[in-house]
């Protein structure tokens, strides 16, 4: 991995950025936490991290004031960009957690509480992955479990975004790729070699 | 499918790793850092880390020595002991925890969980209870097991569940480290009346009281102590076993 990527892990007061941090670091990128204007303009990959609800993450997305600028680098100008669990659920068109909210809407379907009949919430711990199409993330897996806990799911409704499912409950999306835009439902920082093995893709993307 | 997962569970005193029996005698087990670093090179599912001595001794917990675990460990960990403000799991989250485990403040003060779990989601609040007989009864117990509190598990534990935990520590003081089987009835009973997972702690000497407490227990995890520094086990000969056994659970390499 070169030292020529320079990781800006969006800093707007929530998920667990000390671990998406270290885990980059530890691939060889620069990494910085950050809502900066300057950071983010300058970052070769965007990562949207985030534990908790939508409605509060949507908020407090809102609040840091970062969504022009991670639109215009995302969407404009297509450097690759990656939200993991609540912040690739922030990417929906809405989101039904604690009232209707809207969210970034830059993949189409709404964010819906896990259905599924005698079923344990949240969805705590390593579970495996089914992978539904080729996608950028998933190349050269050793083993398919990743780690998640989550309450909520994205049921994203473009179906060529969908890469990987997985099979709690009545199943649900674990992998969206939509060209530079990426998601994980799991916790690849977290997913120790499998989840580096994806945050390694994500780096290696441009 | 969702795997069982096989969580080491780090006793920690203030300086060194310890092992307790019936959260008394205290053995020292080494540098929690050390541990840590082999623990992830073994690809453990989760670690859990508590510092027994914190709320005892009124302070905060010793963020440099979790900061230092954290930094050994590439999967996720839940921090335990001296958990009493909202500050305090902040400042652990921030520094890279993925949960914070609550035990003496729930019991004081209940409504600290749907303020911890409002704040940050269900997700990292885990809520510990320890847990005597009393006959036939399932008493919760505070001050490291030294005191009988008015509650029982099985309604204490849907208490908390319904305040926002997201998951239930449940550990056997009677069993601890006595490395003779979880307590069983004790686990079975909690996991029938909530829906959210259960970490099952207190006992495991050998790789069948695991299988017994997932397979009769129902729990969700289990937490071992003293078996992974006596035994000779690893996670992974631990969950070969298991598997063997029919219990879906996640085995890399090396």
């Amino acid at each position: 991995m070169t030292t020529s990527k320079s990781v800006v892990i969006i800093d707007y007061g929530l998920g667990n950025v000390a671990s998406a941090s270290k885990a980059f670091a530890k691939l060889g990128a620069s990494v910085k936490i950050s809502r900066d204007k300057n950071d983010i303009n300058t970052a070769t990959h965007l990562v949207l991290p985030g534990v908790g609800a939508f409605g509060e993450g949507i908020r407090l997305l809102e609040e840091s004031g970062v969504i022009p600028m991670i639109t215009e680098r995302a969407l404009r100008q297509k450097i690759p960009f990656l939200g993991i669990c609540l912040g690739m659920q922030l990417l929906a068109s809405t989101g039904n957690e604690f009232g209707v909210h809207r969210g970034l809407n830059w993949l189409p379907g709404t964010v819906d509480e896990l259905s599924g009949t005698h079923i344990r919430l949240p969805h705590v711990g390593w579970n495996e992955i089914m992978i539904q199409k080729k996608g950028v993330l998933l190349q050269g897996l050793a083993d398919r479990n990743f780690y998640f806990v989550h309450s909520f799911v994205f049921n994203c409704t473009d179906p060529g975004a969908v890469i990987a499912t997985c099979g709690y409950g009545d199943g649900f999306v674990a992998v969206v790729e939509k060209g530079n835009i990426f998601g994980t439902q799991f916790h690849p920082e977290k997913s120790q070699v499998s989840g580096l093995t994806v945050l390694k893709n994500f780096l290696s993307y441009a | 499918m969702l795997k069982v997962r096989v969580i080491p569970c780090m006793l920690f005193n203030g300086f060194s790793l310890v092992k307790t029996i019936q959260f008394g005698t205290m053995r020292n087990l080494g540098s929690p850092i050390q541990a840590a670093h082999v623990y992830n090179s073994r690809n453990v599912d989760e670690l859990v880390f508590i510092d027994l001595k914190a709320t005892e001794e009124h302070r905060e917990p010793l963020y440099d020595v979790i900061h230092e675990v954290i930094g050994e460990c590439f999967m996720p960990l839940a921090i335990g002991g001296g958990i009493h403000s909202l500050d305090v799991i902040q400042r652990l989250l921030s520094i890279g925890a993925d949960k914070v485990i609550i035990n003496s403040e729930a019991l004081t003060h209940p409504e600290f969980i749907e303020r911890a779990a409002r704040k940050f989601g269900s997700q990292c609040i885990v809520v510990s209870i320890d847990v005597k007989r009393n006959g036939r009864r399932f008493m919760v117990m505070d001050k490291r097991g030294a005191t009988t509190t008015r509650h029982e598990a099985v309604p204490w534990a849907q208490e908390m569940h319904k305040r926002g935990a997201g998951e239930l520590f449940v550990t056997s003081v009677d069993q601890d480290g006595s490395m003779a089987g979880y307590d069983i009835d004790l686990i079975n009973a909690v996991v029938s009346e909530v829906s959210i997972p259960v970490i099952a702690s207190g006992g495991a000497g050998k790789v069948q009281d695991i299988i017994d407490v997932i397979k009769k227990g129902h729990a969700d995890a289990a937490a071992l102590a003293s078996m992974f520094h006596y035994s000779g086990h690893t996670a992974n000969s631990i969950k070969q076993r298991m598997a063997a056994a029919g219990i879906p659970v996640r085995i890399v390499g090396p």
